[in-house]
């Protein structure tokens, strides 16, 4: 009986836990004031993919979604004159025609969550149609889960497989594979598990869904980041990083954009290599940038609900 | 119980065995249901008796504006809370909070008289601040059947009125009366569902710190109450120009800072309610139109016959 391939990708070295957790920290001690948060926060904002995705998601409300994604805020408001847009906005796969409607010529992109999201416990080929799906009805980035019960199981080959599979399913559009970090257990896996992905075809690494605790934190991004790193070292592919739920303010917004430039450089700084999932984030991120125009603290009484 | 000359503790004399150095309490602020120090790790000096020299009583947080935002945003996650707790449960806490108080009475009486208060003074002071505490957690239940209405109206519609908190409420505290006179100016606000950021009297803040302890252990939840000790000549602008603060109750007297206070607040057209001038330990602060100075008036028309 023939032995299963086994994936031949080069080994992932071990993750130094207490390392990662004390650079994590420093990141979260930088202090960015004035013109430089500034910058950091219209940066925040057009790397932002404005995302909704619960079962309640109507077309009225991702029509709503898709409005504030092309009109963030006020322009006569302080310092709102020359926002930039979001980078994308993201739904489930049956919302993808109507924020298509609404994003076409906007230059914001359209993400749909795909491949049974977000358990990703369905049938290969049920997932893969699904991804094929969203394609079809304009997605142009889609954010698959891989298994996680097969990768804890020890199913490298499986998850490697799958999402060979979904990039291919994609066609143009490109992909973000999704890790679930908070069901990963260790630093180790995260690490293993990114680098399979990268080697399978990943556009972009993504830390979560959003409906698992922890969701994004900066430890696991880092982790995340550095294997970007060593993969672009090793091969001279450029991958994407997404640390997606929990990400509410814009302090920690900027934390993260601090740890991206010190970890990957200036280049990656742009929505093209890095995005942040968030619902809540571009609100606060607004009221920052009102407040560093006009001096006076904001209230959310004066933006958009999400 | 009430300690008598048995059993007051007094360490600094009690030297029979071995000297034993006191323990003495670091006043810090409180914000969300925590004792922080001020984050901009500034202190003046507070010295015994009220004067410029002498022994130092406590080195007192200079809070800063940051301390201000954040007990704002202490303050804004808990408002939806507090308002929607029941009547009842308001009331039971606030007669709890004169439990507590009534229980460390000598205590407060004690650190009055340090900071300068006559004996006789500082106790009218300890027991008016109970005995409002009791005063208006019985209102609790009862000002909205007094202060809400039906209308008679031309039309066939029920129409009624009824009092909403106006949510987040800077509540300036009297210089002259540190403790009975901030109780008389902090409990309505709160007694009516909104939360509270309190800038305690700048020359005597003692008492203000130590009742933030006895909220914290009368299941005041968290947020409800923040207090900040500092220079209001530097805070009150914040306050003003802060969009997320709805109203201001200033109970100090100088007519400068009033004046100020309500320019600043003009442009977000933030109420100011005025209360100096008031004697503290008299009757006339426990008016219960007091509550609706920091209450929104709501009609609704409700169709009848139809």
């Amino acid at each position: 009986m023939p032995m299963p391939e086994t994936v031949s990708i080069p080994p992932s070295p071990p993750v130094d836990q207490v390392g990662i957790h004390e650079r994590a920290a420093r990141f979260a001690s930088r202090s960015i004031k004035k013109e430089a948060k500034v910058q950091a926060l219209k940066l925040t904002l057009s790397m932002i993919d404005l995302t909704t995705l619960t079962g309640a998601d109507s077309p009225g409300k991702v029509k709503q979604l898709c409005t504030k994604a092309k009109h963030l805020a006020d322009p006569d408001l302080p310092g709102c004159d020359d926002l930039p847009h979001v980078a994308a906005v993201c739904v489930y796969p049956t919302m993808v025609p109507v924020a298509k409607k609404e994003l076409d010529g906007t230059g914001i992109h359209l993400a749909a969550v795909a491949t049974g999201f977000p358990t990703g416990q369905y049938p290969l080929p049920v997932r893969l149609e699904d991804t094929r799906r969203a394609v079809e009805a304009g997605a142009d980035e889609i954010d698959m889960v891989i298994s996680r019960g097969r990768f804890l199981a020890g199913d490298l080959n499986y998850v490697f497989d799958e999402i060979a599979q979904t990039k291919e399913a994609c066609g143009e559009a490109h992909l973000k594979v999704i890790l679930e970090t908070g069901e990963l257990s260790t630093y180790d896996n995260v690490r293993r598990a990114s680098d399979l992905a990268m080697h399978a075809g990943a556009d972009f690494i993504k830390t979560s869904t959003g409906t698992v605790s922890p969701a994004a934190t900066p430890e696991v991004t880092l982790v995340m980041l550095q294997a970007i790193a060593d993969f672009h070292r090793a091969t001279g592919k450029v991958i994407g990083m997404k640390p997606a739920g929990g990400i509410k303010t814009s302090k920690q917004a900027i934390h993260y954009l601090v740890m991206l430039r010190e970890t990957l450089g200036q280049q990656w700084l742009h929505p093209d290599r890095f995005r942040f999932g968030a619902s809540s984030l571009a609100n606060d991120v607004l009221m920052q940038i009102v407040k560093q125009a006009s001096g006076n603290y904001q209230s959310g009484d004066y933006f958009s609900l999400d | 119980m009430k300690p008598d000359t048995d059993t007051i503790v007094d360490t600094s004399t009690d030297t029979h065995a071995s000297p034993r150095l006191a323990v003495a309490k670091t006043y810090k602020l409180y914000l969300g249901g925590k004792f922080p120090r001020t984050e901009s790790g500034r202190y003046y000096k507070l010295f015994s008796g009220g004067g410029d020299s002498g022994e130092v009583l406590a080195n007192v947080c200079l809070g800063s504006r940051k301390d201000f935002r954040n007990a704002v945003v202490a303050a804004r996650a808990a408002q939806p809370g507090w308002a929607s707790a029941s009547a009842f449960l308001k009331s039971q806490i606030l007669y709890r909070v004169a439990e507590m108080l009534e229980g460390r009475a000598s205590q407060f009486a004690a650190e009055l008289v340090s900071m300068g208060l006559e004996p006789e003074a500082a106790r009218a002071e300890v027991t008016t601040a109970i005995d409002r505490l009791v005063h208006f957690a019985g209102w609790a239940d009862k000002y909205q059947q007094v202060f809400s209405a039906v209308n008679p109206v031309a039309s066939s519609h029920f129409n009624f009125t009824i009092l909403e908190p106006t949510g987040v409420v800077a509540v300036i505290a009297p210089e002259a009366s540190p403790l009975a006179g901030l109780v008389s100016a902090l409990v309505p606000v709160i007694v009516g569902g909104n939360t509270a950021v309190v800038i305690a009297s700048h020359a005597r803040p003692l008492s203000a710190i130590t009742l933030a302890e006895v909220l914290h252990t009368s299941d005041v939840p968290g947020g409800v109450v923040n207090l900040i000790t500092g220079d209001k000549a530097e805070l009150l602008p914040h306050v003003g120009t802060h969009m997320d603060v709805n109203a201001v109750v200033y109970a100090d007297d100088d007519r400068d800072q009033l004046a100020a206070l309500r320019e600043a607040a003009a442009d977000n057209l933030k109420r100011v309610v005025q209360r100096g001038g008031v004697d503290w330990l008299g009757d006339d602060a426990n008016d219960p139109y007091t509550i609706l100075a920091t209450q929104e008036v709501k009609t609704t028309w409700h169709p009848i016959g139809v």
